[in-house]
């Protein structure tokens, strides 16, 4: 019995391997129409002889479905979605690496290093990277994203209507712009209304939202939480974005081996040991992304409020939730933030320019395009004018999961104020390094000096390059 | 009369033991399918320790994500696990029936040799090892996964054991005196001989291959390559859009099926092997 | 004149059946461990996404590790093993003689060889995936413990040293308990029954048995284990990696020497992480010297011997 199940299985992959080889060659075969019909000279790069093949590395399928569902030139995609078949007959190649462990970045990397090396049709045209990491791509001197004048596209007229800090993101310390992006990641204060109704008496977001105007406001607000035996938020970890955001220097200047770690992070760290301390956030939940986190967006949490932008909400928040529809709110955070974005860049040496050039201009560029993705996949646009009609248009965009709220009225006064903090190419290490070293001086296993030390090790263990940490304070 | 009541005792303590230790051992599985049988959603809100009936559904999204080549992983695991499994215990076999049975001048340096390098982690040439297949033209190719388990020391060690307690040199030198080959004293003698000791290693080898996760992780990038431990890992880097633990532990319950039912298949030899070694003596 | 020939031909067939072993060493082994060696005199990593050196340091990378915190994670490392092989060993001895011991009668003998070497055949990161779920501050064992009363507030396991590191020697011992057993029986089993009975006549009971007899006589597999289980300890890594999230919290209490090698592999640092290698090479070279040495001092073939010895004993006595 059990043979002959085997035998099944064996036969039915055997089958499945030799439709998708079918699949392939198929679609190999109708390639080759060429793609002579290249707009003429917008740049100095984009030559007539394209390539066959866009080879584009992401870490999920995330931007295969924007462009899918908005690049009028694509005609069709393999069933594993590998393969996306242009009208011209260029297939774009979907070279995915989870994120997990820095795989995806490893992955990249190694293509970059034999870009120069590598065949035409084996050549990296497009690759993303986020708000993160964007810098270690960006730099300069690495040269690995192509400034995007070189590509033809003038930032200051093509994306006029961009956010701006998007823009400042994707640029190098000379501020040449080298990558784009559709989505825009401004992030709000999202609240549960029945324990608003319980301790505010109301559920009002005008009203909560001058509870949580600013972090001394904010500190009295989750004073009167704890009397009700609520936390007002789930983790230390939720608050670090809004910090972290507004640094005043990069965390490490760029020529320098020396990290410095703003004061705005000194206080992000005494702020969450004293939050800890007097029981405003809940001491089980350790970090983000995990199990407790998610725990603590379910119905039976005592947890009042989470800062999320629009995919947390989306995502994270709907997901975990399990109450009654119209259980949630939305209003503004304590200090304007963002958290997250992928970066779309064009990758010097590719053979394919034109075809990238459309592709970044068709996704992040084209207004109705961006407002399509925004109504199919709730992403906060990079559109100033498209989101400042959809902040008006309540009847389009009202969410049920939030009680028929328009956030894109939240969210777009938040997206205009954002100043992108200084970036550097260490940002993701330090990031996450000085999450995990405090995270043991919060729970009390070690003291403030030890929690510093072990940032240090960390910090260049990662970069081995850095030489010095210079402490705020 | 008083022996007999002790070990009443024993046997007493012995089921008790055994009992607790078993259910150890199966409680993790229980948890393990019983999560495959829950949602995502069911998931994040908390454990619980009643089977949900999610199963088919998340087998189905498993099985059915066009991303996701599940049967091609299970079948390219199957490949290699087997394969090193075969080649490592034979080759091993060889090795340890070359050094054990014949009589030359390297063979103590080559013994000590062996030794030494039993205890080498495989981590520590790891970097080399990548840049040494890249150069070889087998990066992102099965084979750098199956041919180094030709090389496998600890087998090797446990098979000169083994040899040393379980085969008379009279038999080699009866089987020379019917006029067989070297070879052939080998394959047809020597090796059914060793068969206990090469199920036993066979086994642990195809588990070690098959939930290898360091040296494929390395070594493999194109989708229609990659082993199981690959997958599950891609699986659980899904981010936040895609991730889904209803999927992961389906993933991991369809992982270790196959291995489950090689190691029952395999462990009627094993333990027939062993008493039979037993008897022998 | 005639058997000399014939012994000379027979070496070569020595030679010819270990070279696949040595060929594939050479290659896959010997050429990566030289290059990783090699690069341990430089410095050679990658920034951002250029590459620095290689440059010629000599020793510096060595210098540097010694001054950093290596000593402690060799120590977590040997703590780590030892909590989880101490349990190993012990259990897997008693089960193995309880197994081959006629006189206790265990029913359904079978059933528990099978299910005791089940652990082993999940992956240890699905393995760590499972305890890091069962074992979460709001997860299902303190849930239970909290239900049946014993603790009123939940136990954060993974945040006490103490905790941690129970949890990973747990692991550690669920995963191996059951192959150790089997190794052993095996051992226990290749012992003649003729010895067991003679000292069964001679009066000895159980425990007496198990020390004067069961135990000298399969000191060779005892060495075995012991060797297979000092390399597996000191390449610990899935497990303590996925528990505490790579961090080795808290305070890198429970990082190993294999995740400090990686945090050097994913730095793309190959000096640091070459010299790390060879500093891990040589250690677990002068450990297994040491075990090999311990528990094989006379004859390498001990067990025969002391079978031999222990049979003429008997018949004298």
């Amino acid at each position: 019995m059990k043979k002959k199940y085997i035998s099944v299985l064996l036969m039915a992959a055997l089958t499945a391997g030799t439709l998708a080889g079918c699949g392939d060659t198929g679609s190999g075969s109708n390639g080759g129409s060429g793609t002579s019909g290249a707009e003429s000279g917008s740049s100095g790069a984009s030559n007539a002889e394209e390539g066959k093949v866009i080879n584009i590395y992401s870490w999920n399928t995330e931007f295969s479905e924007r462009l899918q569902a908005v690049y009028p030139e694509v005609k069709e995609t393999s069933s594993d979605g590998t393969v996306t078949t242009l009208k011209d007959g260029t297939e774009i190649h979907w070279i995915i690496n989870p994120n997990q462990d820095g795989v995806y970045q490893q992955k990249l990397d190694e293509a970059l290093l034999n870009q120069a090396s590598a065949a035409a049709d084996d050549k990296v045209d497009i690759f993303l990277s986020e708000t993160d990491y964007v810098n270690k791509y960006t730099d300069a001197d690495a040269g690995a994203a192509m400034p995007l004048t070189e590509l033809g596209i003038d930032p200051d007229t093509d994306l006029a209507d961009q956010y701006d800090f998007t823009k400042v993101t994707a640029s190098d310390v000379n501020g040449v712009q080298r990558g784009s992006t559709w989505q825009c990641c401004p992030g709000l204060l999202v609240y549960r209304r029945d324990i608003a109704k319980d301790v505010f008496g109301t559920d009002d977001p005008e009203k909560v939202g001058e509870k949580v105007k600013d972090w001394d406001t904010m500190k009295k607000t989750a004073g009167e939480l704890k009397a009700k035996g609520y936390y007002t938020f789930s983790s230390y970890a939720d608050t670090f974005r809004l910090f972290g955001n507004s640094i005043s220097e990069p965390w490490v200047k760029s020529g320098e081996t020396a990290i410095k770690v703003d004061q705005k992070i000194m206080d992000w760290i005494t702020m969450s040991k004293e939050w800890l301390d007097a029981g405003y956030l809940d001491k089980t939940v350790k970090g983000q992304f995990n199990s407790d986190w998610n725990q603590a967006m379910g119905s039976k949490s005592k947890v009042f409020a989470f800062l999320f932008p629009a995919w947390g909400i989306d995502f994270n928040l709907k997901d975990n939730w399990d109450g009654k529809e119209g259980s949630w709110a939305v209003t503004n955070p304590p200090q304007t933030y963002n958290w997250g974005g992928s970066y779309i860049h064009a990758c010097t040496g590719t053979d394919n320019p034109q075809h990238v050039k459309d592709i970044i201009l068709a996704v992040t560029a084209n207004k109705d395009n961006l407002l399509k993705i925004s109504k199919e996949y709730l992403d906060f646009t990079n559109t100033k004018s498209g989101m400042q009609e959809a902040a008006k248009d309540d009847k389009s965009y009202a969410s049920d999961f939030l009680g028929g709220q328009n956030t894109f009225k939240y969210f777009t006064p938040v997206a205009e104020n954002i100043t992108i903090a200084p970036l550097s190419s260490y940002d993701q290490g330090c990031v996450e390094l000085i999450q995990n070293a405090f995270s043991d001086y919060f729970q009390g296993q070690i003291d403030f000096d030890k929690a510093k030390s072990n940032f240090e090790t960390a910090i260049i263990e990662r970069y081995p390059e850095l030489t010095e940490v210079q402490w705020a304070q | 009369m008083k022996p007999k009541k002790t070990d009443g005792i024993r046997t007493v303590i012995a089921h008790v033991v055994l009992v607790i230790l078993s259910f150890m051992c199966l409680f993790f599985f229980y948890i393990l399918i019983v999560n495959a049988t829950h949602s995502h959603a069911d998931l994040q809100k908390g454990f619980s320790a009643l089977p949900g009936n999610y199963l088919f559904k998340n087998l189905m999204n498993v099985a059915n994500d066009g991303t996701f080549p599940m049967f091609r992983g299970i079948i390219n695991s199957l490949v290699v696990s087997g394969l090193s499994a075969a080649i490592c215990t034979y080759f091993s076999s060889l090795t340890a029936y070359g050094l054990y049975a014949y009589d030359f001048k390297l063979k103590k340096a080559a013994f000590t040799f062996i030794m030494a390098i039993l205890v080498m982690p495989t981590q520590v040439t790891a970097m080399g090892f990548l840049r040494l297949i890249t150069n070889m033209g087998m990066y992102d190719s099965l084979l750098p996964l199956i041919i180094p388990s030709i090389a496998s020391p600890s087998v090797f060690y446990f098979m000169y054991s083994y040899l040393q307690s379980s085969l008379p040199m009279s038999l080699v030198e009866a089987a020379r005196i019917d006029g067989c080959g070297e070879f052939k004293i080998f394959n047809r003698v020597v090796l059914p001989i060793m068969k206990p000791a090469i199920a036993v290693q066979a086994i642990f080898s195809f588990v070690g291959s098959w939930n290898n996760y360091f040296v494929p992780a390395l070594v493999i990038q194109s989708k229609d390559k990659m082993t199981v431990p690959i997958l599950i890992a891609t699986l659980r880097g899904a981010d936040y859009m895609n991730f889904d633990m209803g999927k992961i532990y389906m993933m991991i319950t369809v992982a270790i099926v196959p291995i489950i039912v090689v190691y029952l298949l395999l462990s009627k030899y094993i333990i027939a092997g062993i008493t039979l070694g037993g008897v022998k003596e | 004149m005639k058997k000399k020939n014939k012994s000379i031909d027979y070496s070569k067939w020595g030679y010819i059946f270990i070279l696949p072993f040595f060929i594939s060493f050479f290659i896959f082994s010997f050429i990566p461990l030289a290059d990783t060696i090699r690069y341990s005199f430089y410095e050679y990593y990658r920034s951002g996404i250029k590459e620095i050196g290689p440059n010629f340091v000599g020793m510096a990378n060595y210098k540097s590790l010694l001054a950093s915190d290596m000593l402690k994670y060799a120590g977590n490392t040997l703590i780590l093993w030892v909590i989880g092989f101490i349990p190993q060993i012990v259990i897997a001895l008693m089960l193995a003689a309880w197994f081959v011991d006629a006189r206790l009668k265990i029913r359904g003998q079978q059933f528990f060889k099978v299910v005791i070497y089940l652990p082993n055949l999940i992956m240890a990161s699905a393995f760590a995936m499972l305890f890091f779920t069962l074992f979460s501050t709001n997860g299902p064992v303190n849930g239970m413990l909290m239900s049946i009363g014993i603790i009123k507030e939940p136990v954060d396991f993974t945040g006490t040293v103490f905790g941690t590191r129970s949890l990973v020697g747990l692991m550690n011992f669920l995963m191996w308990f059951g192959n150790t057993t089997i190794m052993l029986m095996a051992a226990i089993m290749g012992i003649s029954a003729d010895i067991f009975e003679a000292s069964e006549i001679d009066g000895c009971n159980s425990i007496q048995r198990f020390f004067k007899i069961t135990l000298p006589l399969i000191r060779p597999i005892l060495a075995y284990t012991l060797i297979t289980s000092i390399i597996g300890g000191l390449q610990m890594f899935d497990v303590p990696q996925i528990l505490t999230n790579g961090q080795g919290s808290p305070d890198r209490t429970s990082t190993t020497l294999i995740m400090f090698l990686n945090n050097h592999l994913k730095s793309r640092n190959y000096g640091m992480a070459g010299a790390l290698s060879v500093y891990l090479f040589i250690v677990s070279g002068i450990l297994c010297f040491f075990v090999y040495r311990m528990t094989n001092d006379d004859d390498p073939d001990g067990s025969k011997a002391a079978a031999r010895k222990a049979k003429r004993a008997q018949r004298r006595g």
